[in-house]
């Protein structure tokens, strides 16, 4: 019963890949290529070494503009939270940058640091920081009162406030906020490649259309970016199951 | 304010532990100030198990959070041992009801938060030491969304009593469990008071509570909160709660707030 549950979704991928082959062997064109095309596809991406290589540059981009935000959105936005009066100060800006698309920032990013990973991982990391900072400072915020007054109440020192009672009471809501960042910085990697640079997953399916309306490629790479996507979500999902963690998200 | 109250004027005497001088308190709400508690004065014997009662909005609970030194009071003073409170201490600790547990931490975890100071060895004696007492015995490693409302109730009281505190604050601590465990939590938290001895002030709505555990019944009137009242409850533990005393200070009380006796 467990297995054939497991199973069902396999089974379901494997009829509509079956449909897929089925109609397009039917009318034959060039409106996709059929999934057995797309697997060779994917052979021949392995056989030249392309799809490796084009994935760690994507996720070498990804991780560095997501750390570098991470790394500079969690504190400041703590800080802000933390302190309503930097929050009043700081909130209207961040609500008129953060509408503003990363894909509106690529010719910016062009012109600062040139057509190359820079370009890229500025824009991942434009794309990863406003949402962290807004997750952090919201985080702060809801932190129920009581907690901070059992913590001054035991004579915890600022330092130890921090660290042992405003981190563990924001982390839940932190790694929501991160699982969700991860998401759109692989979205927009994918972009921020078919414009900025030459090479990764977005670059792959510009390039296989421009020079050579290989379909069958840009299938392969779509089919790629969904698959790691999903992957990285994956990863940050399973740090919801930390013992620690687990009251932020258990209903029961 | 509270500056007219000349600091170390007043010597308490050894068993006075609380007073509360002229306290009011006077909250602004959307540009009004709304008053919340109006002139209040209380003592609190050494060791005495005291409640405050109200109906609900008085300023139980205001009251509380400025003897805790949570708030500062608008005018008047609070002061422990003749110290004027200007801010929570370890030696008070206030016990909210089960929410004020730290999700995040365990059991062991819980209890030992306070006790950072101590050596490791001391820590885990006490530790275990308040495990036993509250019977959370056998839930060490257990996490507080694995416990029952009642557990996590005890786990509170555990953590407040291993830093060894004089005073204990309890702001309604039993009100969000189911009756039957409210029952048996007063009865614990009586038997841990006469090994303890800590000083316990106790705000509750619920006057039968209040009968069955207080020395002396504090009973406030509505918004601005005063006190109306300081009832002695001078029936000894364990109270038989359907004696004709018990019955006649319940009584007394429930025409002190202006309940009916019939529903």
């Amino acid at each position: 019963m467990k297995l054939s549950l497991r199973l069902r979704p396999i089974a379901f991928i494997g009829v509509l890949l079956l449909a897929w082959q089925i109609a397009v062997s039917l009318h034959p064109g060039h409106l996709l290529p059929t999934p057995l095309e797309v697997l060779r596809g994917i052979g021949d991406l392995l056989q030249h070494g392309l799809l490796l290589k084009y994935i760690v540059a994507s996720l070498f981009r990804v991780t560095w503009g997501f750390a570098l935000a991470a790394l500079l959105a969690i504190p400041l936005g703590l800080l802000i939270g933390w302190y309503s009066r930097a929050e009043m100060a700081f909130n209207p800006l961040l609500q008129i940058l953060r509408p503003i698309s990363p894909l509106a920032w690529i010719p910016i990013a062009i012109l600062w640091f040139g057509v190359g990973d820079l370009a890229a991982v500025f824009l991942i990391f434009l794309c990863c920081f406003f949402p962290l900072l807004l997750t952090s400072i919201q985080a702060v915020r809801s932190v129920p009162a009581v907690y901070i007054h059992a913590g001054r109440n035991f004579g915890l020192s600022p330092a130890a406030m921090i660290g042992r009672v405003l981190y563990p009471a924001v982390m839940p809501q932190l790694i929501i906020g991160l699982r969700i960042t991860l998401g759109i910085a692989w979205l927009v990697v994918v972009a921020a490649e078919m414009i900025a640079v030459n090479s990764g997953l977005g670059f792959l399916i510009v390039d296989a259309r421009n020079a050579g309306s290989r379909y069958d490629l840009v299938v392969a790479g779509m089919i790629m970016i969904g698959v790691i996507g999903w992957l990285l979500d994956l990863g940050m999902r399973s740090l919801e199951r930390v013992r620690s963690l687990r009251w932020g998200y258990a209903e029961d | 304010m509270s500056s007219s109250i000349k600091e170390g004027a007043i010597s308490p005497s050894p068993e006075t532990k609380l007073v509360v001088e002229h306290v009011s308190m006077i909250f602004a709400r959307d540009g009004k100030s709304v008053p919340v508690l109006a002139d209040i004065d209380l003592d609190v014997r050494r060791g005495e198990f005291l409640c405050i009662v109200g109906p609900s909005g008085c300023g139980k609970s205001t009251l509380l959070n400025l003897m805790g030194g949570f708030l500062p009071p608008t005018s008047g003073a609070i002061r422990i041992d003749g110290e004027i409170v200007r801010g929570p201490d370890p030696r008070r600790i206030f016990v909210f009801q089960e929410r004020g547990v730290f999700p995040w931490l365990t059991v062991e975890g819980n209890i030992g938060f306070g006790l950072f100071k101590l050596s490791r060895e001391e820590r885990e004696r006490r530790i275990a030491h308040y495990i036993q007492m509250v019977g959370l015995k056998g839930f060490e490693q257990a996490y507080p969304s694995e416990l029952s409302g009642g557990m996590k109730q005890r786990l509170e009281v555990a953590r407040a009593l291993a830093v060894d505190p004089d005073v204990l604050f309890l702001d309604e601590p039993f009100g969000a469990l189911d009756s039957i465990t409210r029952l048996t939590m007063r009865g614990e938290l009586l038997r841990i008071w006469e090994t303890e001895g800590n000083t316990i002030i106790f705000v509750t709505h619920d006057i039968d509570e209040a009968v069955q555990l207080a020395d002396r019944v504090a009973v406030m009137s509505s918004r601005p909160g005063r006190i109306q009242q300081i009832v002695d409850i001078d029936i000894p533990h364990p109270r038989d709660i359907s004696s004709p005393r018990y019955l006649e200070l319940r009584a007394g009380i429930y025409d002190q707030i202006g309940l009916a006796h019939r529903i």
